[in-house]
Protein backbone atom coordinates (compact mmCIF):
# COMPACT_ATOMS: atom_id res chain seq x y z
CA UNK A 1 0.00 0.00 0.00
CA UNK A 2 1.31 3.55 -0.44
CA UNK A 3 0.19 6.81 0.09
CA UNK A 4 -0.37 9.55 -1.93
CA UNK A 5 1.97 11.97 -0.34
CA UNK A 6 1.58 14.78 -4.12
CA UNK A 7 -0.05 17.99 -2.71
CA UNK A 8 -3.70 18.68 -4.78
CA UNK A 9 -3.25 21.02 -7.11
CA UNK A 10 -6.41 23.79 -6.10
CA UNK A 11 -7.51 26.97 -8.10
CA UNK A 12 -5.25 28.87 -4.99
CA UNK A 13 -2.14 26.90 -5.98
CA UNK A 14 -2.47 27.46 -9.43
CA UNK A 15 -3.42 30.96 -8.99
CA UNK A 16 0.04 31.20 -7.27
CA UNK A 17 2.03 29.79 -10.48
CA UNK A 18 2.85 32.91 -12.81
CA UNK A 19 2.60 30.46 -15.81
CA UNK A 20 -0.50 28.44 -14.70
CA UNK A 21 -2.37 32.39 -13.57
CA UNK A 22 -1.40 33.62 -17.35
CA UNK A 23 -3.15 30.23 -18.78
CA UNK A 24 -5.64 30.58 -16.76
CA UNK A 25 -6.49 34.23 -17.37
CA UNK A 26 -5.75 34.89 -20.51
CA UNK A 27 -8.69 33.54 -22.20
CA UNK A 28 -10.76 35.72 -20.32
CA UNK A 29 -8.78 38.86 -21.85
CA UNK A 30 -10.91 38.65 -25.53
CA UNK A 31 -14.42 37.99 -24.21
CA UNK A 32 -13.59 41.19 -21.20
CA UNK A 33 -12.98 43.77 -23.52
CA UNK A 34 -15.65 42.69 -26.36
CA UNK A 35 -17.92 42.84 -23.03
CA UNK A 36 -15.95 46.06 -21.91
CA UNK A 37 -16.88 47.88 -25.61
CA UNK A 38 -20.25 46.83 -25.85
CA UNK A 39 -20.96 48.29 -22.33
CA UNK A 40 -19.35 51.88 -23.46
CA UNK A 41 -21.71 51.74 -26.80
CA UNK A 42 -24.83 51.36 -24.24
CA UNK A 43 -23.38 53.70 -21.87
CA UNK A 44 -22.63 56.79 -24.47
CA UNK A 45 -26.10 55.61 -26.22
CA UNK A 46 -27.95 56.06 -22.73
CA UNK A 47 -26.09 59.09 -21.57
CA UNK A 48 -26.71 60.92 -24.48
CA UNK A 49 -29.69 59.78 -26.02
CA UNK A 50 -31.83 58.40 -23.74
CA UNK A 51 -31.46 60.19 -20.23
CA UNK A 52 -32.80 63.95 -19.57
CA UNK A 53 -31.43 66.53 -18.07
CA UNK A 54 -31.22 67.14 -14.83
CA UNK A 55 -33.64 69.66 -12.85
CA UNK A 56 -31.18 72.14 -11.40
CA UNK A 57 -27.64 71.01 -13.17
CA UNK A 58 -29.15 70.51 -16.54
CA UNK A 59 -27.19 68.94 -19.23
CA UNK A 60 -24.07 69.15 -17.06
CA UNK A 61 -25.41 66.04 -15.39
CA UNK A 62 -24.13 63.90 -18.41
CA UNK A 63 -20.32 64.61 -16.83
CA UNK A 64 -21.39 62.35 -13.99
CA UNK A 65 -21.82 59.60 -16.02
CA UNK A 66 -17.63 59.39 -16.21
CA UNK A 67 -16.81 61.30 -13.41
CA UNK A 68 -18.60 58.86 -11.04
CA UNK A 69 -16.84 56.01 -12.38
CA UNK A 70 -13.75 57.10 -12.67
CA UNK A 71 -13.89 58.27 -8.78
CA UNK A 72 -14.80 55.43 -7.97
CA UNK A 73 -12.38 52.75 -9.78
CA UNK A 74 -9.57 55.52 -7.97
CA UNK A 75 -10.85 53.71 -4.68
CA UNK A 76 -11.70 50.36 -5.80
CA UNK A 77 -8.28 50.22 -7.51
CA UNK A 78 -6.29 51.04 -4.24
CA UNK A 79 -8.80 48.37 -2.32
CA UNK A 80 -7.42 46.04 -5.08
CA UNK A 81 -3.81 47.24 -3.98
CA UNK A 82 -4.19 47.16 -0.07
CA UNK A 83 -5.69 43.00 -0.54
CA UNK A 84 -2.60 42.49 -2.92
CA UNK A 85 -0.28 44.13 -0.48
CA UNK A 86 -2.02 41.70 2.63
CA UNK A 87 -1.30 38.97 0.16
CA UNK A 88 2.44 40.04 -0.07
CA UNK A 89 3.32 40.34 3.51
CA UNK A 90 0.66 37.93 4.92
CA UNK A 91 0.48 35.01 2.36
CA UNK A 92 3.75 35.77 0.48
CA UNK A 93 1.53 34.89 -3.03
CA UNK A 94 3.98 35.31 -5.68
CA UNK A 95 0.98 37.25 -8.00
CA UNK A 96 0.47 39.41 -5.42
CA UNK A 97 2.51 41.78 -5.70
CA UNK A 98 2.61 41.24 -9.70
CA UNK A 99 -0.67 42.53 -9.04
CA UNK A 100 -0.59 45.62 -7.13
CA UNK A 101 2.54 46.88 -9.50
CA UNK A 102 0.10 46.32 -12.07
CA UNK A 103 -2.52 48.66 -10.55
CA UNK A 104 -0.67 51.53 -9.57
CA UNK A 105 -0.44 53.08 -13.29
CA UNK A 106 -4.06 52.16 -13.75
CA UNK A 107 -5.04 54.01 -10.19
CA UNK A 108 -3.25 57.08 -10.71
CA UNK A 109 -4.54 57.37 -14.27
CA UNK A 110 -8.76 56.87 -12.86
CA UNK A 111 -7.94 59.50 -10.05
CA UNK A 112 -6.20 61.73 -12.70
CA UNK A 113 -9.76 61.67 -14.50
CA UNK A 114 -11.73 61.87 -11.74
CA UNK A 115 -10.20 65.12 -10.85
CA UNK A 116 -10.40 66.33 -14.38
CA UNK A 117 -13.69 65.79 -14.85
CA UNK A 118 -14.69 66.96 -11.44
CA UNK A 119 -12.87 70.13 -11.55
CA UNK A 120 -15.10 70.31 -15.48
CA UNK A 121 -18.40 69.75 -13.52
CA UNK A 122 -17.73 72.03 -10.61
CA UNK A 123 -17.28 75.05 -13.13
CA UNK A 124 -20.70 75.51 -14.14
CA UNK A 125 -22.12 73.97 -11.31
CA UNK A 126 -20.20 75.67 -7.92
CA UNK A 127 -18.82 78.51 -10.29
CA UNK A 128 -15.40 77.46 -9.74
CA UNK A 129 -12.64 74.55 -10.78
CA UNK A 130 -11.01 73.45 -7.46
CA UNK A 131 -12.03 74.21 -4.35
CA UNK A 132 -9.69 72.99 -1.15
CA UNK A 133 -12.49 70.81 0.55
CA UNK A 134 -12.54 67.54 2.16
CA UNK A 135 -13.18 65.28 -1.07
CA UNK A 136 -10.92 67.43 -3.49
CA UNK A 137 -8.02 67.34 -1.18
CA UNK A 138 -7.95 63.93 -0.20
CA UNK A 139 -8.40 62.73 -4.03
CA UNK A 140 -5.57 65.24 -4.79
CA UNK A 141 -3.78 62.77 -1.62
CA UNK A 142 -4.47 59.81 -3.29
CA UNK A 143 -3.30 60.50 -6.76
CA UNK A 144 0.10 61.62 -4.95
CA UNK A 145 0.04 58.37 -3.23
CA UNK A 146 -0.21 56.64 -6.41
CA UNK A 147 2.49 58.53 -8.20
CA UNK A 148 4.77 57.50 -5.45
CA UNK A 149 3.80 53.98 -5.36
CA UNK A 150 4.85 54.30 -9.00
CA UNK A 151 8.21 55.78 -8.30
CA UNK A 152 8.87 53.62 -5.28
CA UNK A 153 8.57 50.55 -7.49
CA UNK A 154 10.88 51.89 -9.93
CA UNK A 155 13.36 52.70 -7.16
CA UNK A 156 14.11 48.98 -6.42
CA UNK A 157 15.90 46.50 -9.24
CA UNK A 158 15.46 43.96 -6.46
CA UNK A 159 11.19 43.59 -7.23
CA UNK A 160 10.79 41.41 -4.67
CA UNK A 161 12.36 43.66 -1.85
CA UNK A 162 10.61 46.17 -3.64
CA UNK A 163 7.24 44.64 -3.24
CA UNK A 164 7.44 44.63 0.44
CA UNK A 165 8.61 48.34 1.17
CA UNK A 166 5.56 49.03 -1.62
CA UNK A 167 3.25 46.55 0.47
CA UNK A 168 3.84 48.27 3.55
CA UNK A 169 3.48 52.00 2.09
CA UNK A 170 0.08 51.35 0.34
CA UNK A 171 -1.65 49.45 3.48
CA UNK A 172 -0.15 52.54 5.53
CA UNK A 173 -1.88 54.90 2.39
CA UNK A 174 -4.98 52.70 2.69
CA UNK A 175 -6.09 54.87 5.33
CA UNK A 176 -6.79 57.67 3.07
CA UNK A 177 -9.91 55.67 1.07
CA UNK A 178 -12.09 56.17 4.31
CA UNK A 179 -11.33 59.57 4.38
CA UNK A 180 -11.98 60.10 1.01
CA UNK A 181 -15.56 58.28 1.11
CA UNK A 182 -16.40 60.10 4.36
CA UNK A 183 -15.31 63.16 3.90
CA UNK A 184 -18.49 64.54 2.82
CA UNK A 185 -20.24 63.94 5.74
CA UNK A 186 -17.40 65.22 8.34
CA UNK A 187 -16.99 68.57 6.59
CA UNK A 188 -18.28 71.03 5.25
CA UNK A 189 -18.25 70.66 1.32
CA UNK A 190 -19.67 71.51 -1.60
CA UNK A 191 -19.67 67.73 -2.97
CA UNK A 192 -23.27 66.57 -2.43
CA UNK A 193 -23.78 63.25 0.15
CA UNK A 194 -24.13 59.69 -1.11
CA UNK A 195 -26.93 59.56 -3.39
CA UNK A 196 -26.67 56.12 -5.13
CA UNK A 197 -25.55 53.94 -2.08
CA UNK A 198 -28.00 54.53 0.30
CA UNK A 199 -29.65 52.90 3.39
CA UNK A 200 -33.00 54.18 1.74
CA UNK A 201 -32.26 53.58 -1.60
CA UNK A 202 -31.21 55.79 -4.39
CA UNK A 203 -31.99 59.57 -4.80
CA UNK A 204 -31.85 59.51 -8.39
CA UNK A 205 -34.56 58.92 -11.40
CA UNK A 206 -33.99 55.66 -13.15
CA UNK A 207 -33.19 57.79 -16.72
CA UNK A 208 -30.13 59.01 -14.98
CA UNK A 209 -28.92 56.17 -13.00
CA UNK A 210 -29.59 53.28 -16.03
CA UNK A 211 -26.01 55.38 -17.85
CA UNK A 212 -24.53 55.91 -14.53
CA UNK A 213 -24.70 52.11 -14.11
CA UNK A 214 -23.75 50.89 -16.93
CA UNK A 215 -20.91 53.00 -17.74
CA UNK A 216 -19.85 51.98 -14.21
CA UNK A 217 -19.74 48.46 -15.06
CA UNK A 218 -17.89 49.31 -18.53
CA UNK A 219 -15.17 51.21 -16.71
CA UNK A 220 -14.87 48.72 -13.90
CA UNK A 221 -14.45 45.78 -16.69
CA UNK A 222 -12.07 47.93 -18.92
CA UNK A 223 -9.62 47.99 -15.50
CA UNK A 224 -10.49 44.37 -15.13
CA UNK A 225 -9.17 43.77 -18.87
CA UNK A 226 -6.50 45.80 -18.16
CA UNK A 227 -5.38 44.33 -15.22
CA UNK A 228 -5.18 41.37 -16.55
CA UNK A 229 -3.38 42.63 -19.49
CA UNK A 230 -0.39 44.26 -17.35
CA UNK A 231 -0.18 41.39 -14.87
CA UNK A 232 0.81 39.19 -17.91
CA UNK A 233 2.77 41.90 -19.06
CA UNK A 234 4.75 41.79 -15.75
CA UNK A 235 5.47 38.22 -15.73
CA UNK A 236 6.56 38.43 -19.36
CA UNK A 237 9.32 41.31 -17.71
CA UNK A 238 10.40 38.97 -14.44
CA UNK A 239 11.01 35.98 -16.97
CA UNK A 240 13.20 38.34 -19.44
CA UNK A 241 14.89 39.80 -16.16
CA UNK A 242 15.85 36.00 -15.09
CA UNK A 243 16.73 35.59 -18.90
CA UNK A 244 18.77 38.11 -19.08
CA UNK A 245 20.75 37.49 -15.78
CA UNK A 246 21.34 33.61 -16.97
CA UNK A 247 22.64 34.77 -20.28
CA UNK A 248 25.06 37.64 -18.48
CA UNK A 249 26.56 34.88 -16.22
CA UNK A 250 27.06 32.97 -19.72
CA UNK A 251 24.12 29.89 -18.44
CA UNK A 252 21.73 30.36 -21.53
CA UNK B 1 -25.63 65.42 -32.80
CA UNK B 2 -28.16 66.14 -29.21
CA UNK B 3 -27.70 69.93 -27.66
CA UNK B 4 -26.00 69.75 -24.67
CA UNK B 5 -27.06 72.70 -23.75
CA UNK B 6 -24.60 76.24 -22.60
CA UNK B 7 -22.32 74.33 -20.86
CA UNK B 8 -21.48 71.97 -23.90
CA UNK B 9 -18.09 73.22 -23.92
CA UNK B 10 -17.05 71.42 -20.55
CA UNK B 11 -19.35 68.37 -21.16
CA UNK B 12 -17.42 67.94 -24.40
CA UNK B 13 -14.16 68.38 -22.45
CA UNK B 14 -15.10 66.07 -20.00
CA UNK B 15 -15.68 63.19 -22.30
CA UNK B 16 -12.90 63.97 -24.61
CA UNK B 17 -10.42 63.83 -22.19
CA UNK B 18 -11.50 60.48 -20.64
CA UNK B 19 -11.70 58.89 -23.84
CA UNK B 20 -7.95 60.48 -24.75
CA UNK B 21 -6.60 59.47 -21.61
CA UNK B 22 -8.31 55.91 -21.89
CA UNK B 23 -6.86 55.58 -25.30
CA UNK B 24 -3.16 56.90 -23.77
CA UNK B 25 -4.17 53.91 -20.88
CA UNK B 26 -5.05 51.05 -23.88
CA UNK B 27 -2.05 51.77 -25.99
CA UNK B 28 0.73 51.79 -23.10
CA UNK B 29 -0.63 48.71 -22.02
CA UNK B 30 -0.88 46.93 -25.88
CA UNK B 31 2.66 48.55 -26.11
CA UNK B 32 4.31 46.93 -23.01
CA UNK B 33 3.01 43.81 -23.90
CA UNK B 34 4.10 43.90 -27.46
CA UNK B 35 7.95 44.89 -26.15
CA UNK B 36 7.93 42.17 -23.59
CA UNK B 37 6.78 39.61 -26.18
CA UNK B 38 8.97 40.73 -28.35
CA UNK B 39 12.31 40.50 -26.17
CA UNK B 40 10.98 37.22 -25.10
CA UNK B 41 11.15 35.86 -28.66
CA UNK B 42 14.80 37.64 -29.18
CA UNK B 43 16.09 35.85 -25.35
CA UNK B 44 14.38 32.37 -27.62
CA UNK B 45 12.12 31.88 -24.42
CA UNK B 46 10.58 28.55 -25.37
CA UNK B 47 8.03 28.89 -22.12
CA UNK B 48 6.71 32.13 -23.96
CA UNK B 49 3.42 30.91 -24.93
CA UNK B 50 2.39 30.26 -21.31
CA UNK B 51 4.06 33.19 -19.92
CA UNK B 52 5.79 31.02 -17.64
CA UNK B 53 8.35 32.97 -14.87
CA UNK B 54 11.09 32.04 -12.81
Amino acid sequence: MTIDTTPKMTWWNRLSHPGQFVALTRPLILPLALLTGVLFAAGLWYGFFSSPPEKYMGDTVRIMYVHVPTAWLSQFVYATMAVSALGTLVWRHPMADVSMKAAAPLGAAFTAMALFTGSLWGRPTWGTFWEWDGRMTSTLVLLFIYLGIVALWRAFDDQLRAARVVAIFTLVGAVNIPIIKFSVDWWSTLHQPASVFRADGPTMPGEILTPLFVMFFAFTFLFITLQLAAMHTEVRRRRITTLERRAARGEA
Amino acid sequence: MIALGAHAEFIISAYAGVFLGLAALIGWTVLAARQTKRRLEELGDNQRSNGSAQ
